[in-house]
């Protein structure tokens, strides 16, 4: 069984044939994670920032991938109901972008760093 | 294009070269554009500072000036400051072109049985804003990898100006999207086929209102004056191109006068009337599709005609009012956007709606009829189809 | 090659070869700016994805909400706090190596996730080349208003779209107030 998975892993740079979920859900979990390291391991506040922007791409795409007609036979697709989360996605994002880079901002302006390590006076 | 040529040969080629020639004669608009706007830039300060522009490269009228400025831009020394980041440094002159460069991209030319665009969108009205905000990222690169304050200065203020007025350029651009139902340009351009009170512009006193506060949005989005603070020659030594020289400076002037050319032509598609003219001369000497397709075509290019004048018009007056007003300070601008232009956007927003709910048929003379039939068909419901349930679709493997 | 190339897949390839490198180059980069640049390459390039997956109107919304407004907005921010260019924040080299372990089997997980579902490999050549392209744009404007016209028998979307209203009001407002100018302490540093 998992033999035959690898297969499928391989078989998909076939280019004669249309892509399909799966390919999108590829490209979105490489962002996911891409996100997530960035959200783990930068020390900057921005960095952390886009470490949250890329999450929430990764997840704008499989809820695109799960509701095209293009990429899966038409009775199992979400439909527009795909395209919808992910528009509420994009607007949520932006919203919390704002708010995160206000926080960001009051932070430099009363410790004038932005380096998130120094952030530990509640530590201890 | 590409579907006509698929014919004759293979479909990577036919795409291909449907593309090469879009993207030739586009490039072609800019720079040759670019040339003409500087020249009547100097041409027009001249006259309204009672003096004649240019007048020895060329003949009288200084034709060749700028191809004679051009060519001294050539062969400029390419600097680039010692602190300068060099990869961004070198790009943004680049992003601010294709930013400009792809809002040209879905601008439509002429008619709708073979409209020249290069890609016809659906939502082309959405796609020419979105793409034009991008503009500014060009500005801000170049500011920051400058290394030196008086860019960044001018990039921040730049920045902030463009951002703030995207929003009241968005609710402007949204009215004639309500008037006509769709955000296709070429659909929107065909609703004003015929005579001239057809145009947007006199459909309703709030389009009318709108127009104006659309001009004056789209002039503070390319940073022209009485906006233009971010090159404010005067303040900044130049703003955020400082330290740019040669080519890569004519590149952001490319860039500029690329997307004054863009809003202009976007103004006239969605307010004048597009490619048709005040008077519908293409109808009346007969050069439609409905007689013969190459009369049909010879009609499309007097309609190509007519856009591009009517943009260069904008253009024109665009510049008439850089030389006559003086600059407004960067709290004078923000004032402008969020005290004036938002409000007076959004009101008319509202009145538009009104009106457009109370006279759907418009009031002075009849809107055509087509422009009521052609909304998108909607599916029947999907009866054929039962909704798959999740027992069948685990059953199946699919979820 | 037997069968001539399905142009949609190699612009696939295309685009999310972009998307991936470049998110790879936000992680791995120290210039904030630089990484600020590349997150905008990125995600410009998944608006293409989404505009290749038949979502056109969700694709324009990126690039006009998210790639020029939210990243302008990053931008700026980036521009406000990065007074000293040179001070280098990197991780250390095995916090580094642990975060890269466990992303890379997240990513395994999620990879042999996405390609054990049959149903997801794709449509046969043929039956993607009959599809008709649809707009989505009226659809979605009708969906948001409550009324399905694509699929009738599902809800329409009109509370969601008055709470999101809403919420912007809220952050708008809430946002304005904590990003205030005011008076800055002493330079106390933690």
């Amino acid at each position: 069984m998992n033999v035959l998975i690898l297969a499928n892993l391989f078989d998909r740079f076939d280019l004669t044939q249309p892509v399909g979920v799966s390919h999108y859900l590829i490209v979105g979990a490489v962002l996911f994670v891409c996100g997530a390291l960035c959200m783990a391991t930068k020390r900057n506040a921005l960095g952390i920032l886009m470490g949250i922007e890329l999450v929430l791409n990764g997840a704008n795409l499989n809820f695109i991938a799960f509701g095209s007609p293009y990429l899966r036979s038409d009775a199992n697709t979400l439909g527009l109901d795909g395209q919808l989360m992910s528009l509420f996605v994009i607007v949520l994002a932006a919203a919390e972008a704002a708010v995160a880079l206000a926080i960001a901002l009051n932070f430099y302006n009363s410790f004038s760093t932005i380096d998130v390590d120094r952030a530990d006076q509640l530590q201890g | 294009m590409a579907e006509f040529l698929t014919q004759y040969i293979p479909a990577w080629l036919a795409y291909s070269a449907a593309a090469l020639v879009h993207i030739v004669l586009l490039i072609n608009l800019i720079a040759v554009g670019a040339l003409f706007f500087i020249w009547l830039e100097r041409k027009v300060a001249g006259r309204i500072q009672d003096r004649l522009g240019p007048t020895r490269v060329g003949g009288k009228f200084g034709w060749l000036q700028t191809l004679a400025d051009g060519l001294k831009l050539i062969t400029k020394e390419d600097l680039m400051p010692e602190g300068a980041d060099e990869f961004l440094f070198k790009i943004a002159p680049y992003v601010s072109f294709c930013a400009s460069f792809a809002a040209l991209m879905a601008l439509p030319f002429s008619d709708s049985d073979m409209p020249f665009v290069a890609q016809h969108l659906n939502v082309g009205v959405f796609f020419i804003i979105a793409v034009l905000g991008l503009e500014v990222f060009g500005v801000i690169l170049a500011g920051y990898s400058s290394a030196s304050k008086w860019s960044l200065f001018g990039a921040m203020r730049e920045a902030a100006q463009v951002v703030s007025y995207e929003v009241p350029l968005g609710m402007c651009a949204v009215v004639p999207v309500l008037i006509a139902g769709s955000m296709d340009l070429v659909y929107i351009g065909d609703c004003q086929a015929g005579p001239v009170w057809n145009w947007f512009i006199f459909h309703d006193p709030f389009t009318f209102l709108v127009f104006w506060v659309y001009f004056t949005c789209a002039t503070a989005s390319v940073n022209r004056a009485p906006f233009d603070l971010a090159e404010a020659e005067s303040e900044l030594v130049a703003g955020f191109h400082t330290e740019y020289s040669g080519l890569r400076w004519s590149f952001f002037f490319m860039a500029e006068y690329g997307s004054m050319l863009a809003v202009s032509l976007l103004a006239s598609i969605l307010f004048l009337g597009g490619w048709h003219g005040p008077i519908p001369v293409a109808n009346w000497l007969g050069l439609t599709f409905d007689n013969r397709p190459l009369l049909g075509y010879l009609g499309n290019v007097l309609g190509c005609v007519n856009i591009l004048a009517k943009g260069v018009i904008g253009v024109t007056v665009m510049m008439w009012v850089r030389w006559t007003l003086p600059r407004l300070r960067i709290d004078q601008v923000i004032t402008t956007c969020l005290k004036y232009c938002v409000p007076i956007a959004a009101v008319c927003f509202l009145g538009a709606t009104w009106w457009q709910f109370m006279w759907p048929n418009g009031l002075l003379l009849e809107t055509p009829v087509a422009v009521y039939e052609l909304r998108e068909n909607w599916p029947e419901a999907p009866a054929a189809n039962p909704p798959a349930t999740v027992a069948a679709n685990l059953q199946r493997g699919a979820i | 090659m037997a069968e001539a190339i399905y142009w949609p897949t190699v612009f696939f390839w295309l685009f999310a070869v972009i998307a991936c490198a470049f998110a790879v180059a936000v992680v791995l980069c120290a210039n904030i700016v630089r990484m600020a640049f590349y997150l905008v390459l990125s995600l410009a390039a998944t608006a293409a994805l989404f505009f290749l997956a038949g979502a056109d109107f969700v694709g324009a919304m990126q690039l006009l909400i998210y790639v020029g407004g939210t990243l302008v907005l990053l931008i700026f921010g980036v521009m406000l706090t990065s007074q000293d260019r040179f001070v280098s924040m990197k991780t250390s080299r095995e916090e580094m190596s642990i975060a890269i372990l466990v992303g890379a089997c997240l990513l395994a997980v999620l990879v042999w996730a996405a390609v054990s579902v049959p149903d997801w490999n794709g449509l046969g050549r043929a039956a993607a080349e009959a599809l008709p392209l649809e707009p989505t744009a009226a659809p979605i404007g009708m969906g948001l208003l409550g009324a399905r016209v694509d699929a009738p028998d599902r809800s329409g979307y009109l509370l969601i779209f008055e709470i999101i209203s809403v919420h912007l009001l809220v952050v708008l407002l809430g946002a304005a107030y904590l990003a205030r100018a005011q008076q800055k302490r002493s330079s106390a540093v933690g």
